[in-house]
């Protein structure tokens, strides 16, 4: 093939691929995107120090050893959070955390419980193969 | 530059391979005895060791061979003969300070970049050392480019990229923003398999044409029309990962319609997998023969796993469960690994051409068929825990895992076997290549002997 040719659609694919993420990464997902504080920002520090992601999965991502920990702030609460921390569980091993800590992974999960859900159990299939999913915050 | 340099890579590649599938049967024996040995070796270290490691393998062979082939086989007079082995130094001295990193503790990364993010630098300097002179030897020599070394550049520059991508959470706009931080991380890690699937594929046409003797492969429409369509994909086809975060739909809605055009690569597949069966050139490289098929096979049944849950609907029930890890071993084993392999073997009948591979033909049987049911035994955990997640209630997590008793000692039984196999395959490339550099030292010596005489 020609090399002037082989140029050319790699510069229109780049020309679409910088369009494409400059959209993505000014993107937000809804008028008031789900911000972190310093508090959830220290607790995401904890996470990841701590690789709680190589076992626990958020938004399905992540390690399968564990379950997924996206919703866990409303479907259970702090205390148990904090509890399942100080003792570990199955493979989980036990946190030496400070309270402060404690408090900081709680207020990080309590920030991505407000994102949305996983399972998205409301959820509609098309036919067409595509799911709308639920938001949080829909009406 | 001797051959040393290009053999030192594709050396410590196959450490990195015998030690990351070591870490990676640790990592599984977790799911068969979670409280047994969790302080020794606990799966939040084991996993992250298991995963560098072996994603460390694939980047050291692609680049090994894509030396070798630059400087043995095209005899392309490098840019520079001194910046492969700054490369070298680079990777290998980054490479003990993350093990030794990991050890004390430091894991500030995320998924598959869990080491501290300043170490990355020393690796993002290594690829940019590679691109430099791989761009600027072929600028000087090579007139007309044939695919494979378009795709190379392409995976080179395009790593750089993502790498430096993954680590955009370091930046506190999107640290904070949860649902765009989570997104661009792994529409990085996406594209980052992208790259090196770039320096990967590229070896496999770069070996299928030296096997056929034919260059037609690496030069027709058809090939670039692939190498573009692969480009498209790597740049925008990440987001199957991320269907199911709350982004933007229309962030959605591409990544649906681009992952759609995989269908044409699959229907060429099987057209020409039907083709190569009569092809007569097989006994000249039979091992490196051998693995182009298997990988051809696992690229067959990887596929149609990926445009399965290409599909939203479909997706929606296999994110979040081992059939992920069905579809992310089964492509880095089957399809890379396979490729890695056919270089590998390619290279050893080069250095040594008496070289018989009698002895490990029935290890790669072994290899395929352990693979085969390692993969269908994750699929089966995954289709259990999707299972547990969409149509049962009040069952708990743990008493889902117990459930699945049987399949993890399956999952654990059927990779030790996959270790036994690949162990056994790649001893005999780690004699040649290791004797072929004491052989180069000696040469070298003699020659200096010679000159001072
Ligand atoms: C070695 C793997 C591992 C690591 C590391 C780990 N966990 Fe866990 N965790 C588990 C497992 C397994 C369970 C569930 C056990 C069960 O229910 O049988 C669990 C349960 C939990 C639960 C309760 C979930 C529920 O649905 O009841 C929370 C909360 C949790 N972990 C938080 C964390 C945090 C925060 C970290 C990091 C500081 C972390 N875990 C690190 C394995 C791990
Ligand atoms: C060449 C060989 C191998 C390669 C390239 C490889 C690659 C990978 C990759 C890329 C992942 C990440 C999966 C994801 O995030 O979706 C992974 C996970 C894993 N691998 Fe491997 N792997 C190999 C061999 C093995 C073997 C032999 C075992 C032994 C049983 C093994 C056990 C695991 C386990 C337990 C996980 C973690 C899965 C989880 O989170 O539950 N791997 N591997």
């Amino acid at each position: 093939m020609n090399i002037r040719k082989n140029i050319a659609v790699i510069g229109v694919l780049i020309t679409f691929f910088c369009f494409y993420n400059f959209l993505i990464y000014t993107s937000k997902e809804k008028e008031t995107p789900v911000k972190l504080s310093k508090k959830a920002i220290k607790g995401q520090k904890i996470w990841q120090d701590n690789n709680c992601w190589s076992c626990h999965q958020v938004y399905g991502l992540g390690g399968y050893l564990g379950p997924d920990l996206t919703n866990i702030y409303s479907t259970k609460d702090s205390n148990y959070i904090k509890a399942m921390l100080n003792s570990g569980i199955q493979s989980m091993p036990k946190f030496s955390f400070t309270e402060e800590d404690k408090e900081a992974i709680v207020a990080y999960l309590k920030t991505i419980d407000s994102t949305g859900y996983y399972p998205n159990y409301e959820a509609i299939i098309k036919p067409n193969g595509w799911v709308e999913l639920k938001y949080k915050d829909e009406k | 530059m001797k051959n040393k340099t290009a053999l030192t890579f594709l050396v410590f590649a196959l450490v990195t391979l015998a030690l990351g599938i070591l870490f990676g049967l640790l990592a599984s024996l977790q799911y068969i005895f979670p409280t047994f040995i969790k302080s020794v070796i606990p799966f939040s270290k084991m996993r992250p060791f298991h995963v560098t490691t072996v994603i460390s393998w694939i980047i050291l062979a692609a680049t090994g061979s894509i030396y070798f082939y630059m400087v043995k086989e095209e005899k392309l007079s490098l840019f520079s003969f001194k910046l492969p082995k700054a490369h070298l130094l680079l990777f290998l001295a980054t490479g003990v300070t993350i093990y030794f990193s990991f050890m004390l503790g430091y894991t500030e990364g995320r998924e598959y970049l869990s080491f501290s993010p300043i170490l990355t630098i020393p690796v993002l300097l290594g690829w940019i050392l590679f691109g430099l002179n791989y761009f600027k030897t072929l600028r000087k020599s090579v007139k007309n480019w044939p695919v494979y070394y378009w795709m190379w550049g392409t995976g080179i520059v395009f790593m750089v990229y993502h790498l430096c991508e993954a680590h955009f959470w370091l930046i506190p706009s999107f640290k904070e923003h949860f649902v765009k931080d989570i997104a661009v991380q792994w529409k990085s890690y996406g594209s980052f398999v992208g790259s090196w699937n770039m320096l990967v594929y590229g070896i496999s046409i770069y070996i299928m044409c030296k096997i056929k003797g034919d260059e037609k492969l690496a030069r027709g429409k058809k090939a670039f029309f692939f190498y573009f369509l692969g480009l498209t994909n790597l740049m925008f086809g990440w987001a199957h990962h991320t269907y199911i975060i709350p982004m933007q739909p229309w962030i959605r809605y591409v990544a649906y319609g681009i992952s759609m055009t995989e269908w044409i690569i699959l229907a060429h597949i099987i057209y020409s997998w039907k083709q190569s069966l009569s092809i007569q050139k097989q006994e000249e490289y039979p091992i490196a023969y051998k693995f182009l098929v298997v990988a051809d096979l696992w690229v067959f049944l990887n596929l149609i796993l990926a445009l399965v849950f290409s599909i939203p609907a479909i997706n929606f029930f296999t994110h979040g469960t081992h059939i992920t890890v069905a579809h992310s071993m089964g492509t880095t084993i089957g399809i890379n690994t396979s490729i890695l392999f056919a270089s590998l073997f390619f290279i050893a009948s080069k250095l040594k051409p008496d070289f018989t591979f009698k002895k490990i033909k029935q290890y790669v049987t072994l290899y395929n068929v352990s693979l085969l049911l390692f993969w269908v035994v994750l699929l089966m955990a995954g289709i259990k825990k999707s299972h547990w997640m969409y149509f049962t209630k009040n069952v708990l997590f743990s008493e889902m895992q117990e459930s699945l008793f049987y399949v993890y000692i399956a999952f654990f039984s059927f990779g030790l076997l996959l270790v036994i196999s690949i162990l056994r395959i790649i001893t005999p490339l780690f004699f040649v290549f290791i004797k072929n550099i004491y052989q180069n030292r000696v040469m070298i010596k003699d020659e200096e002997k010679q000159a001072v005489l």
